[in-house]
């Protein structure tokens, strides 16, 4: 009898020994004269545990990790391919707490399905909402995305369906669907987890976008950080076409939607819409300036959504499962759900995809298990590189758009980077402004210039002396500046982190300290 | 083919190993009708750095008369995007990630270890052209934190040991 064995081909696995795990997982059994079957599946995402190998039993998949290659032979003699106990072991996957407690809607196959199979992703409910949506008017399509909630993933939370909607009623011979895969933000893997673990997703959301706004190409960015990414995506786009789900004549309705990878050349400001645009376009990755919205004049100056993986990977569900099912879940204006990224120092990191209303308290704790150091937790930046500070007093707003803007926060893409009570924020504060600096892609002056000036008033701030409190106001004005007059999400809002680290941290930049209140959202 | 824009670029160049590789990508980018895709020069950028290693300056006349741009468009777009490079690489690059999560775990020691184990600092190599050491913001590996890149290939939960344990497997092969 052949024993089927998971073990992980996500970068989060190969990174820590995967490929040597079935490597010697293979040299194992061809030893010991055991039939094996060993595919190479996406992560779970709880990612403290990789590479966590699963063994297919009668009662379900049997979890085991984190496995190193020399950890092979014990699991064996242990009967690891009966479930046997092991103490690697953690039981059943889907029992295991940290995945149990999710609200699993977009990353409902992750981890589960082989991503190179296009037979096991439709045996798990694939191209079931493509199937609905080639059946469905486009305006239909459009008005289930609205209905649904959807609000843009990638961090401004815009609602999809409007968007759409737009390029819909604009007239136009060609329209495009681009998706943007260039996950450029520190602390954020999300879209690289999905489009290792279940690409076809991705395909059969972008597909639907394009049979709803009337589009018949679409183009693919991802960052070439990625490359296995990369990898995934080719092997499923090229098996969707192969199989009739891409192409001139999807699945033989006479519809046509096809699309194309381009890769990213290691510009962090190429994840901005526009400036990825003109990437797409063959030219420098510099931003523009809106109006035209893309929705209006994108891509080659045709109607274009441009969409994060996120969002359009949430639309197959949508469609499969109808509007409502999807829009009950969350809280007030937030709906449906967000895969959120424990990251930086924490004990348990991974990906833990729930409703909108969680608390930050939930995730670091419940879920993260706190710091991996053991320390403290002091500091915890939300949404990426360009999201605020949180200092405790502020870990039990629940996580939810509107609440997060009242206390000058936001939850972005849900990308979350703890850090124990050894950081220095005035530090955090000033790497903002250098990270800016040095991604900056030098269109208006106040990303430019004024990030490099931030970087100087933040030194001198820093150094002590008696001009410190002037200091402290030039660095308000500066950011003040940078928020009203930049052209786009960089300059603008990276003065974000460094006014809460300056608001929530005064002492870590020689300033008296401020009691805390508690805040409350509404 | 597309005719050249009369004034834009003079007829360029002896033929070197790089312009042949150039000639040979541009041709793998052209469709049935011998017209390039809109937008192709970064995916002929990619195809050629992945064939050389880098993009020679000699490269960027033959790049610009084959897609009807200028010598200072391609020259823009090259010098515009970290991942292309305008020089010839080391053999291996080291990249670590200098991003906020990679922080909270500890990069900047880590930066710090490799720094004094090959000898050179960030942005350069080591003396026999062998490793370069690079920073890179963020490799999606953020829950395992130090996270680095050796050739494409990523390592997360990097420890010092650990890099030095890579390093030594690099040095070995070239020893």
């Amino acid at each position: 009898m052949t024993t089927t064995v998971y073990v992980p081909c996500d970068a989060a696995a190969l990174a820590v020994g995967a490929d040597d795990v079935a490597a010697a997982l293979e040299q194992a059994a061809t030893q010991r004269g055991i039939a094996l079957n060993i595919i190479r599946n996406g992560s779970h995402g709880m990612l403290w545990l990789e590479p966590l190998i699963e063994v297919q039993t009668d009662a379900g998949r049997v979890a085991y990790g984190p496995v190193q290659a020399d950890d092979i032979d014990s699991l064996l003699d242990a009967g690891c391919l009966t479930g046997g106990s092991h103490a690697l072991g953690h039981g059943l996957t889907q029992a295991i707490p940290y995945l149990a407690r999710q609200e699993r809607l977009t990353f409902a196959r992750v981890g589960i399905i082989d991503p190179r199979s296009i037979a096991d992703y439709m045996a798990h409910g694939g191209f079931e909402g493509l199937k609905q949506a080639l059946a469905m008017a486009p305006e239909d399509i459009v008005e289930t995305v609205t209905q649904s909630g959807l609000r843009g993933r990638g961090g401004a939370a815009f609602p999809t369906g409007i968007k759409w909607k737009t390029v819909a009623t604009t007239p136009a011979a060609q329209k495009y669907i681009v998706c943007n895969a260039d996950e450029g933000d520190s602390g954020t893997f999300s879209d690289r987890l999905l489009m290792e673990g279940d690409p076809c997703t991705l395909i059969e959301g972008m597909t639907i976008a394009g049979l709803a706004v009337g589009a018949s190409d679409g183009y693919l960015y991802i960052r070439s950080e990625y490359p296995q990414a990369i990898q995934t995506m080719q092997f499923a786009i090229d098996a969707a076409r192969a199989a009739g789900w891409l192409g001139a004549d999807i699945q033989g309705s006479g519809r046509r939607f096809d699309l194309e990878i381009r890769v990213g050349a290691g510009a962090y400001i190429c994840g901005e819409e526009t400036s990825l645009l003109e990437s797409i376009e063959g030219k420098r990755g510099v931003v523009r300036a809106k109006p035209p919205l893309p929705a209006i004049s994108g891509l080659f100056g045709k109607p274009t959504v441009i969409n994060n993986v996120i969002s359009l990977a949430s639309v197959p569900i949508i469609l499969a499962r109808g509007a409502q099912h999807y829009r009950d879940f969350g809280m007030g204006r937030s709906h449906g759900t967000l895969p959120f990224q424990l990251a930086g120092n924490i004990a348990q990191g991974g990906l833990v995809e729930k409703a909108f209303g969680v608390t930050l308290r939930e995730l670091l704790y419940d879920f993260g298990g706190g710091a991996r150091s053991g320390r403290p937790l002091r500091a915890v930046q939300v949404g990426g590189p360009l999201g605020a500070w949180l200092p405790e007093s502020q870990w039990d707003v629940p996580l939810d758009y509107e609440a997060y803007i009242k206390i000058s926060a936001m939850v972005g893409h849900g990308g979350i980077v703890a850090f124990d009570d050894t950081v220095d924020m005035a530090r955090m504060a000033r790497w903002a402004m250098a990270f800016c600096a040095i991604e900056s892609c030098g269109k208006c002056t106040p990303c430019r210039i004024g990030s490099t000036r931030g970087v100087e008033t933040i030194e001198r701030i820093a150094a002590g002396g008696p001009a410190r409190e002037q200091q402290v106001t030039l660095l308000r004005d500066l950011c003040d500046t940078m928020l009203a007059g930049s052209l786009c999400a960089l300059g603008g809002m990276t003065p974000i982190p460094v006014l809460s680290a300056l608001n929530h941290f005064p002492q870590d930049f020689g300033l008296p300290a401020r009691t805390e209140q508690p805040a409350q959202a509404a | 083919m597309v005719e050249p824009v009369i004034g834009r670029e003079p007829t360029p160049t002896p033929c070197t190993p790089a312009i042949t590789a150039t000639h040979a990508v541009i041709a793998q980018h052209r469709d049935a009708t011998g017209a390039m895709r809109p937008g192709s020069l970064l995916p002929v950028l990619h195809a050629l750095q992945h064939e050389l290693g880098w993009i020679p300056a000699e490269t960027v006349p033959v790049l610009a008369q084959a897609m009807n741009l200028s010598r200072a468009e391609v020259h823009g777009v090259i010098t515009f995007y970290p991942h292309f490079r305008s020089s010839a690489p080391a053999r291996h690059i080291v990249e670590i990630c200098q991003a906020e999560s990679c922080q909270a775990m500890g990069s900047d020691a880590l930066v710090e270890h490799a720094q004094q184990r090959l000898g050179c600092s960030m942005n350069t190599h080591t003396p026999n052209g062998h490793i370069a050491l690079a920073p890179v913001y963020c490799l999606g590996l953020c829950a395992q934190s130090p996270a680095m890149m050796i050739d494409a290939r990523p390592y997360a939960r990097v420890t010092p040991e650990r890099l030095d344990q890579l390093i030594a497997r690099i040095e070995e092969a070239h020893a």
